[in-house]
């Protein structure tokens, strides 16, 4: 949270000038969409009769509707305390988000028989290649990090030549590369090791630069000290640096983590079948290409959100040593 | 003065590019002795003493601790850094650490002691700057004198020979310089080999057997507290009395 200010400001939901400009977006906002199809409309029938002759007086009762309760209810939210405001949001947002889904009138019953599928092989394959592949970005990283610090010009040159590389291409044609390229190398490499491999320069590479930033933010004092104590380079980069980085460090390398979880769907292109490649060919038989990919959407949003929560976690652990 | 030295520099220059910031010192540390540097600020009194484990490097003269000269290409620097203890202006504890564990980590790191042996020279000298109470904090609780005495804890944990400090009270409280300089007293008195790079004119003239002064990379003047403070003999050390005493 932003350092709060000891003295309150008034809450801008209560600002009747705010109230009032939100009122008046919302209401202009529904007049200019044609409500009177939806089951919306079916509901106020009783005060504008038959919705589809109901013309511009239909239009305006409508919208009007919706905008008192969107401003009444936000107004209301104003009132409750902070937690509270965070979990009604959450909630009003993800009920608009699955009325939103059900216009697409999926069929339940396909998805039930497909999901037990789509989890025992796309979940297994898609969590099985990210976490190995986050294991060894990791270590990529660390490598990668100290390489980049150091004054040997053959770790600088190969470490930096190996970031700028694996930023600068696309993911996708990386996959593509090592897939289809080492085979002609003389390597035949299966698709699962090519992803996962792909996966792991990629992000090691961007995970270089977030560690070295994370290890350059540390005091040139934390040096001082453990040298003047007798420590040696290694010893001073676990046990004091590396720890201290890791505060700095977990919030960007999280972010990483979830990117990561997510790209993993670009080796689906390679033939893995991970989660992606089952959303896609599962429903193709039957044209039911919504079912599974909505599906595959929420687990992976699922997946995220297990990743931001064990974040969060690991971010309130290392606050310890700064609370007062 | 029959006390072997610990500390021998002969003819010490160094630069910093085109900066002459150590001009040809010359400073023997006895076993035993207690040394006070002062000076304006810039004149490389900060530089000197860490050049005494090699914090920075020197590239003219020698400097011999403990019987072994440091240069750039030595292997056994962790050794000579073991054997010197250093207290910074700021402190450097290891904030992810608790106090007890910033004062056993180089005993059992560096020199292999047990867990067990660690713990117990960390509460003897934690006891030692009266704060074994605060063992199990961590240095961010604790005020800018108690962390103060922590570092000096971690450095005597290590059993050193000789302690350097490095301006020690400059970034305190006026109220906390006192429970520092006292622990520094302490120390003195029990026979630690000491160099201190301190303001404090009244622990100078209280402990200190010898008191350098520099200006501009160099040591300008050098005597006993009593000869230092009553009959400065350069014009550059009168002034700077005059200026630090003034108030």
């Amino acid at each position: 949270m932003l350092y709060p200010d000891t003295v309150e400001a008034e809450i801008l939901v209560h600002k009747p000038w705010f109230v009032a400009t939100m009122f008046g977006v919302v209401l202009l906002l529904f007049m200019a969409f044609n409500m009177s199809g939806t089951s919306f409309a079916e509901l106020m029938r009783p005060v504008i009769g038959e919705p589809s002759v109901s013309g511009l007086y239909g239009r305006f009762a409508i919208a009007f509707v919706i905008a008192v309760i969107f401003t009444l209810n936000v107004v209301l939210i104003g009132f409750a305390p902070l937690k509270f405001q965070i979990g009604i949001v959450w909630l009003e947002l993800l009920l608009l988000f699955i009325a939103f889904f059900e216009t697409f009138h999926l069929s339940l019953p396909f998805i039930r028989e497909k999901l037990p599928f789509l989890i025992s092989q796309g979940v297994v394959t898609t969590l099985y290649v990210s976490a190995i592949s986050i294991v060894i970005a990791s270590v990529i990283a660390v490598a990668g990090a100290v390489a980049k610090l150091s004054s040997n010009g053959f770790a600088y040159a190969i470490a930096s030549f190996y970031t700028s590389f694996f930023r600068g291409l696309p993911l996708l044609m990386q996959v593509y590369l090592i897939y289809l390229g080492l085979p002609q190398l003389g390597f035949v490499i299966n698709a699962v090791p090519a992803g996962i491999l792909a996966l792991s320069l990629c992000y090691g590479a961007y995970m270089t630069e977030i560690f070295r930033s994370g290890i350059q933010s540390i005091d040139r004092g934390q040096w001082e000290a453990s040298r003047s104590m007798g420590f040696g380079f290694a010893l001073t980069m676990r046990r004091i640096i590396l720890p201290q980085a890791l505060p700095v460090i977990i919030p960007p390398t999280g972010n990483q983590f979830i990117s990561m979880l997510k790209d993993s769907s670009l080796v689906s292109v390679i033939g893995v079948w991970e989660l992606m490649f089952l959303a896609r060919t599962l429903g193709q038989k039957t044209f039911q290409h919504m079912e599974m990919l909505i599906s595959a959407a929420m687990i992976y949003w699922m997946l995220s959100i297990c990743l931001e929560l064990i974040q969060s976690r690991i971010e309130r652990h290392y606050h310890r040593s700064k609370v007062r | 003065m029959s006390a072997p030295a610990i500390i021998e520099a002969k003819a010490v220059s160094k630069w910093y590019g085109q900066f002459h910031a150590l001009k040809d010192i010359n400073l023997t540390v006895r076993r035993g002795e207690r040394i006070v540097i002062c000076g304006p600020s810039g004149s490389g009194k900060s530089t000197l003493i860490r050049c005494f484990n090699r914090l920075e490097a020197h590239q003219e003269g020698d400097i011999v601790v403990s019987g072994v000269a440091l240069h750039g290409k030595m292997t056994n620097v962790a050794a000579v850094r073991s054997n010197v203890g250093m207290v910074f202006q700021h402190f450097n504890l290891f904030p992810h650490m608790t106090v007890l564990m910033n004062c056993m980590a180089g005993p059992m790191w560096v020199k292999g002691v047990s867990e067990k042996e660690a713990r117990k020279t960390a509460l003897t000298f934690l006891e030692r700057v009266r704060i074994p109470e605060q063992a199990n904090k961590f240095p961010i609780q604790l005020s800018g004198g108690q962390q103060q005495r922590v570092a000096i804890a971690r450095s005597l944990c290590m059993k050193p020979d000789v302690m350097l400090f490095d301006e020690p009270t400059s970034a305190l409280d006026p109220e906390m310089v006192s429970e520092v300089l006292e622990t520094m007293t302490g120390l003195a008195r029990d026979g630690m080999t000491m160099v201190c790079v301190t303001h404090e004119m009244g622990f100078a003239r209280a402990v200190a057997d010898r008191v350098i002064f520099m200006d501009a990379g160099q040591i300008v003047e050098e005597g006993t507290p009593d000869a230092f403070f009553g009959h400065p003999r350069h014009d550059r050390t009168k002034l700077f009395l005059s200026q630090i005493l003034k108030h």
